[in-house]
């Protein structure tokens, strides 16, 4: 190809003083970053402050905050289905920004993405006091099907009721799945043209395979790859960005990664759409910049905070109900910093740590969702940082690099929450999560839902004993576990059959290899509720009140029982036991395109709605009172502690939940210690303790009960109140009053 | 370690975990039931009384904390006896510090030294760190605050200096009670020649402990008094420093 050769003096410009060969050989991120990279051990006393270009721009964009809070949205373009190049460029103030691109043509103005699904536009629309564009409702009412519909056409009564009453939920079905990282590095490392030309080299091969149905969808999905490196080629191109071949320098490397990212959010709504693990590798372009002079570390960081305001305006047009399940509007901009490397070197650089400083720059703010992989053996520079970020902001998560980096590697990135990918390497289909502990109410009643005494599973005998019985309870619940793993599986292959054919993630998966190792992430909830009910009937007696109908309605605990969370093995092994059985009885059930089972102890904010929808329960919890979130012990009933209760989480086995286990904690300021001075320090022991103890993830919210009843009051006050709830973080002030009062009956460790 | 050692027992009230307020790091915190003194200010009056604690065989508790050691040791923390008042019950206390030092952790007492007597050589050879509440420096007021006597502390004090084990005094500061400056200055002097003496926690009054006493019936003596003005804390830690401690 021509274009190789005029390519070819650009390219060692590009790559003018870099180390290694694999990376020049192959599409191979991982080898440049660790041939090029500089670790840094240092503390945080080079960091630049906001200049007042970053602070004019950030003032601009976020002038508009209160105005969308208050209306829902700021605007949508509901008349042009979302392409990588539907729209115009657009621009905050086109003389200051740095960093360019937005998903319309105008900041905060959402797109419309009817591929996944038309009802959940219109209604999002409708939602907002906007009307559906009739051309579009055409378009997708009748000339072209969406994931939704083909998921419907393919759905069974059982699924379809699992669902209904809430065993199974949050099933990607209806809009985008997310949780799939492109590889948006590759854009600026190597340019468009040459991954156009390592995307043929896949198709070929493939070429000379027998078409097969399986080889046929994957020279289709190649295609459409190729054909969405060059839609980014172009959109990029009307930003006055040529992104054909490798970024030449820093500012270019930050945009050309954003470029690839911004075409995957124009495309794709999905629930989480991740950025990856990008700081160290912007690093070695920063540093290399730095050592020519042609930046300062003020310009190196307002690179980064450019890019970031951009990452924190990312918008999809969602309905209030959907807000309401997942606190307001997250969209789980997922960057994931620090962790070591095989060879031991840490993965930590003054970029990581520009990154943190962000959140001091522009406020705390939810997004970035910005993850530190810990490990005990990061540097004490580093460790300081974050656990002092975490104190000031509450806006930073810990999972720990140690658990996933002998699984899969160190070029690993957190998908959504919680989720471990090797970036460009693996994706997940997302599988949202099942309702433990209205299962095992399903298992008391023979299967008939405690709500609504609707036979919901196939017919089981239900238990009528006075007292319940733990031998028997068991049995059932292993019964009703079969039932539910079954429905669940198939149910999700469905789903992403579908979604593959009608919303395929063209140009994040153009940033995968090909072959790409996929994951059926599954999930469950209410374990704690789950685990604490079989411990009362365990350790305690757990008496029946039953309705007129012999449906279990309530139960009376007679005497006291360990409860999870209190890092007792009484409680905690039955949890334990929990995690695995559900896993092995997932795993005997086959996949859509083979893809490997893994679940994750994670609810986001559903845990209130699992509540609401969950009847009384053994372990002494009301109808409709939230569940705790993801593997968190119930609150009030880990009383000792913040450490205890960790300890208690960390006994979950991560070979059984390799999609990850979440831990919330808040502690107050002076649950740290008494000394503010003292209390990173403390910080950092605690999330050494944790990980090294085999924990997976946690976070970190550092605030007292005190400030987040202001806020609810005042919520004019606290605009950027920034707390850590599932996984991820939200605006205190975005959320319903409902999950403000659920975050505020947490159990906050302090001290007397 | 003999049988009859293994078999010893004391009254426990309970068991928590805490960060930064009971010495250094993250602690294992043993609170044993029983104190011979009723501070006005007592934020743990549920510890006052031995008989309602319960029984437990140092094996028990070394059970417990047997599962926060490697925790405690990667954290930077280790296991604090306080109470009520742990050395009301010596060979419980130093049963339970001797293992914890074997098992490799970095222990403490909470105590306020007015039995100090009952602690042998042997038991502080096998403590790290004494934390040391001297609640006030004025004789009467140190009566009238407590019931008891302010002696023992200050002569506890002096032995620990003597055997070279590190000090950490803590004050509460209550206005009305513990807030004479004169006094203050005194308590400062008396510290300031103490070489293990490694710091001063200065601890604000508060009402926290209000609840408990409602719980149990009992009036809460200082339900009026307010929490001390932060300039006030800060000036009294000055007077600390001015002695060359650290004073938080």
């Amino acid at each position: 190809m021509t274009a190789t050769v005029t390519a070819a003096p650009l390219t060692a410009d590009a790559w003018r003083q870099f180390a290694g060969d694999g990376w020049r050989e192959r599409v191979d991120v991982r080898d440049f970053v660790q041939a090029n990279y500089t670790p840094y051990e240092g503390d945080a006393s080079f960091l630049a402050g906001p200049t007042d270009r970053t602070r004019a721009v950030w003032g601009k964009v976020s002038a508009l905050f209160p105005e969308e809070r208050r209306r829902g949205i700021h605007d949508v373009d509901a008349a042009t289905p979302s392409t990588i190049t539907s729209h115009a460029p657009g621009f905050i103030d086109r003389e200051r920004e740095l960093i360019v691109g937005l998903q319309t043509d105008a900041p905060l103005k959402r797109a419309i993405m009817p591929n996944g699904g038309l009802r959940m536009v219109e209604n999002g629309l409708r939602a907002y006091g906007y009307e559906p564009d009739p051309l579009v409702s055409e378009i997708f009412g009748k000339y072209r099907k969406t994931h939704n519909d083909g998921v419907f056409d393919a759905y069974t009564p059982a699924m379809r009721t699992a669902r209904r009453v809430g065993i199974i939920t949050g099933l990607p079905d209806s809009y985008g799945r997310g949780r799939i990282i492109g590889d948006y590095r590759r854009v600026a490392l190597y340019g468009t043209d040459r991954l156009i030309e390592a995307k043929r080299a896949e198709r070929a091969l493939l070429d000379a395979r027998p078409s097969t149905e399986h080889v046929i969808r994957d020279r289709e999905e190649l295609a459409e790859q190729i054909k969405a490196l060059r839609e980014l080629t172009r959109m990029a191109a009307t930003y006055g960005c040529d992104v054909s071949r490798p970024a030449a320098t820093a500012h270019e490397a930050v945009q050309w990664l954003y470029l690839g990212y911004l075409a995957a959010v124009k495309e794709q709504n999905g629930a989480a759409m991740s950025l990856g693990r990008t700081s160290t590798f912007l690093d070695v372009y920063l540093r290399r910049d730095l050592e020519e002079g042609t930046v300062d570390e003020s310009r190196a960081q307002e690179l980064i905070d450019d890019f970031v305001i951009k990452l924190r305006i990312v918008r999809f047009l969602r309905t209030p109900e959907y807000d309401a399940l997942f606190s307001g509007d997250p969209t789980w901009v997922t960057e994931s910093i620090g962790g070591i490397g095989e060879d031991g070197r840490p993965l930590v650089t003054r970029t990581s740590f520009r990154f943190l400083q962000t959140l001091y720059n522009l406020g705390p703010a939810p997004e970035p969702n910005l993850t530190v992989l810990w490990s005990p053996a990061l540097p004490a520079g580093f460790k300081e940082f974050c656990a002092q970020v975490s104190i000031d902001t509450s806006a930073v998560q810990y999972e720990s690099d140690d658990l996933m980096r002998p699984r899969s590697g160190d070029d690993t990135a957190i998908a959504c929450c919680v989720s471990a990918m090797a970036v460009g390497r693996q994706m997940q289909f997302f599988g949202a999560r099942v309702n433990l502990a209205k299962a095992l109410l399903y298992a008391i009643n023979g299967g008939r839902d405690e709500m609504t005494g609707e036979q919901v599973t196939p017919e089981m005998p239900a238990l009528t004993g006075e007292y319940l019985d733990a031998r028997e309870l068991t049995a059932a619940y292993d019964r009703v576990l079969d039932w539910l793993a079954g429905t669940y599986v198939d149910a999700l292959n469905v789903i992403h059959y579908m979604h593959d054919k009608y919303a395929y993630e063209r140009i994040e998966m153009a940033l995968h290899d090909h072959p790409v190792h996929r994951f059926m992430a599954c999930g469950i909830a209410g374990l704690s509720v789950a685990a604490d009910s079989l411990s009362a009937v365990e350790h305690a007696r757990v008496k029946v009140l039953r309705d007129g109908s012999g449906l279990a309605v309530d139960f009376r605990t007679e005497g006291e029982y360990p409860a999870y969370g209190n890092n007792d093995d009484r409680a905690d092994a039955i949890a334990v036991r929990l995690v695995e059985s559900f896993m092995a009885k997932v795993r005997r059930h086959p996949t859509y395109r083979d893809a490997e089972h893994t679940q994750s102890v994670l609810t986001i904010t559903s845990n209130v709605v699992y509540g609401k929808h969950t009847g009384n329960t053994p372990d002494g919890r009301r109808a409709g009172q939230p569940f705790a979130p993801g593997a968190n012990p119930m609150n009030g009933r880990d009383r000792h502690g913040v450490v205890a209760s960790a300890l208690s989480v960390a006994k979950l086995p991560y070979e059984s939940a390799r999609d990850g286990i979440s831990l919330t904690t808040t502690i107050t300021p002076e649950g740290l210690g008494h000394v503010p001075a003292e209390r990173a320090g403390h910080l950092v022991g605690i999330l050494d303790g944790y990980m090294a103890g085999g924990g997976f993830h946690m976070n970190v919210n550092v605030l007292d009960r005190a400030t987040l009843e202001d806020a609810m009051e005042h919520p004019e006050k606290y605009p950027e109140l920034t707390i850590r709830v599932s996984g991820y973080a939200v605006n205190f002030v975005r959320l319903t009053r409902e999950q403000q009062l659920d975050v505020i009956s947490r159990t906050f460790h302090g001290s007397l | 370690m003999t049988t009859a050692a293994r078999a010893v027992t004391g009254r426990v009230h309970s068991w928590d975990l805490s960060t930064g307020v009971d010495g250094p790091g993250t602690r294992f915190v043993l609170f044993t039931s029983g104190c011979p003194l009723r501070c006005l200010y007592c934020a743990n009056p549920d510890t006052w009384r031995m008989r309602d604690g319960r029984e437990r065989t140092v094996e028990e508790v070394m059970g417990e904390i047997e599962k926060y050691r490697s925790f405690l040791t990667t954290a930077g923390g280790g296991v604090t006896l306080t109470g009520g008042e742990p050395l009301l019950q010596p060979r419980f206390t130093g049963a339970v510090l001797r293992r914890c030092k074997e098992a490799g952790l970095h222990t403490a007492i909470d105590t306020s030294g007015l039995l100090g007597a009952r602690a042998t050589d042997e038991m502080l050879t096998d403590t790290d760190l004494v934390l040391l509440d001297v609640k006030s420096f004025d004789v009467r007021t140190y009566r009238r605050l407590t019931g008891g006597a302010l002696a023992p502390t200050l002569s506890f004090a002096t032995r620990l200096n003597r055997l070279g084990v590190p000090v950490w005094i803590r004050y509460v500061l209550v206005p009305g009670w513990t807030d004479d400056l004169a006094a203050v200055d005194g308590l400062a002097e008396f510290v300031g020649g103490l070489d293990t003496v490694r710091r001063v926690d200065v601890l604000p009054f508060h009402r926290l402990g209000a609840g408990k006493y409602e719980a149990l019936g009992i009036r809460f003596p200082l339900r009026d008094t307010r929490a001390p003005d932060p300039a006030l804390v800060e000036e009294v830690r000055r007077r600390f420093r001015a002695h060359g401690k650290d004073a938080y």
